[in-house]
């Protein structure tokens, strides 16, 4: 399992500086989260798509993600223009739908993907042991930022335990049914991948206790910040001032 | 490098440790460790070798008894940073013991917990690295290491340290031989007092002066 496919680049997103990409990605997602109707939301969509282009990630990888969070939204599209007050636009049935509601689930989705687009352009070109390190500098709490990047480390080394126990079901000819042996088998799995896994934890400790583990992560490498960084950093607090502005 | 203590690194007197099953594994054991001296353990699966390795690092807490390291005495969680600092121990399975994303962080996490320099620290990882045949592997994501480069990594973390003595646990145990050469001849060259826990007899000749066997909650030197 490959969790940092975006973060092998070169591009412009690549050297930006992790603190930068933090300090500007938080409002930037908050001003999009609160921004109503359809123009504000289009044009935000519009900037991220034009930093995923500077980013030069993979396109194919990023509509595999892009699938992935529009699935979700499909379900809004179906629910939504049918439960929201409004002109009606045409009816199945008893249930009318409007078009205020479907321009309402319109900009949930020009926001949504306008949202993740800038998250992967900005925070997924970085590695994730260099956006915990950023977290660090900008004085995150500590055990946050450790329970952030454990979880990261070890989701692959838990998925890995689960293939191992997926193929010695597998082995022994099972096959998913719609059954008790199976729920039973398949109970059996997670409660034997948690039970592995807090062992684990417990012996990740004890390794790093004997390595002079005392609640703190070393860092070999520093950041520094660059003249890109600042100016990254002014478009950024420029665009969001903007939707400020414009919000209010 | 020279030390301040007399002759013994480790000594246990009187040890008794029950597993929290209430299943005894050492049973008023007795062994110890003296500088220069190259020791195996072996015994059955379950006879307690680990939990003896876990005892001296301050893992594990006995029943009652007594841990002498370096000299002193060893109860309580505060006496055992020294005991980490000088002893190393290598683990069974190395993805328990490799948690930095690169060889390099990895190598370099205990000398900076020792307190290094960001300078002596790359010093000290390039030059670990070209000891024990690691040299390009600094940048390499250790988890998608073979298993045999794990377990060279691994070491590689714990020499980095440093320590006056290794407490190797199962070392080559799954490691074919070109590895396997390559861990005895480091252990040959640069290490001078150890302790190794090994099924393999063959090996043990190879690398140790002395070798106790423990079984039934006791130690014995054949």
């Amino acid at each position: 399992m490959h969790l940092e496919e975006f973060a092998e680049g070169n591009s412009f997103f690549h050297r930006l500086d992790p603190r930068v990409k933090f300090i500007t990605v938080i409002p930037y997602i908050f001003v999009i989260a609160v921004m109503q109707g359809t123009k504000g939301p289009f044009s935000a969509l519009m900037i991220s798509l034009l930093m995923v282009v500077f980013s030069r990630i993979s396109f194919k990888k990023l509509i595999g993600r892009l699938i992935v969070v529009n699935t979700f939204i499909l379900i809004l599209w179906i629910f939504i223009p049918f439960s929201y007050p409004g002109d009606t636009v045409f009816h199945i049935g008893f249930l009318k739908a409007t078009l205020e509601g479907f321009l309402y689930v319109l900009s949930i989705t020009l926001k949504a993907n306008a949202i993740v687009l800038a998250t992967i352009a900005i925070l997924g070109t970085s590695e994730v042991f260099y956006l915990a390190h950023a977290l660090v500098h900008l004085k995150m709490p500590d055990k946050l930022v450790h329970l952030f990047f454990f979880f990261y480390r070890y989701i692959s080394v838990l998925h890995e335990e689960f293939t191992r126990l997926k193929k010695a079901m597998t082995i022994r000819y099972f096959r998913p049914k719609t059954d008790m042996h199976t729920y039973r088998t398949y109970a059996y799995l997670i409660g034997m991948l948690l039970v592995r896994s807090y062992e684990r934890s417990q012996r990740i400790y004890k390794a790093m206790l004997c390595r002079g583990f005392n609640g703190m992560f070393p860092v070999t490498d520093h950041f520094h910040l660059h003249k890109y960084d600042i100016m990254f950093g002014i478009v950024m607090f420029t665009i969001i001032f903007i939707y400020i502005l414009i919000l209010l | 490098m020279t030390t301040s203590h007399m002759g013994n690194i480790v000594e246990i007197k009187n040890l008794n440790f029950s597993y929290q099953n209430g299943r005894k594994v050492l049973d008023d054991l007795s062994f110890s460790l003296n500088k220069g001296e190259r020791v195996g353990i072996t015994g059955p699966n379950g006879a307690g070798k680990t939990t003896l390795f876990h005892l001296v690092m301050g893992l594990l807490y006995p029943d009652s008894g007594e841990i002498r390291v370096f000299g002193k005495p060893r109860n309580y969680e505060k006496d055992f940073s020294e005991v980490r600092k000088k002893i190393g121990l290598l683990f069974q399975d190395s993805d328990d013991q490799l948690f930095s994303p690169t060889v390099e962080e990895d190598i370099a996490f205990g000398p900076l917990n020792l307190g290094k320099s960001h300078e002596e620290t790359k010093a000290i990882v390039r030059y670990t690295c070209e000891q024990l045949g690691l040299k390009g592997y600094e940048k390499k994501i250790t988890h998608r290491l073979s298993g045999g480069e794990k377990r060279l990594v691994a070491l590689a973390t714990v020499v980095a340290m440093q320590p006056e003595c290794f407490l190797l646990d199962e070392p080559v145990t799954g490691l074919d031989e070109t590895t396997t050469e390559r861990f005895l001849k480091y252990l040959k060259e640069h290490a001078d007092t150890y302790a190794i826990i090994t099924h393999d007899r063959e090996f043990l000749k190879d690398t140790v002066d002395k070798i106790y066997v423990l079984k039934n909650s006791k130690i014995t030197a054949i």
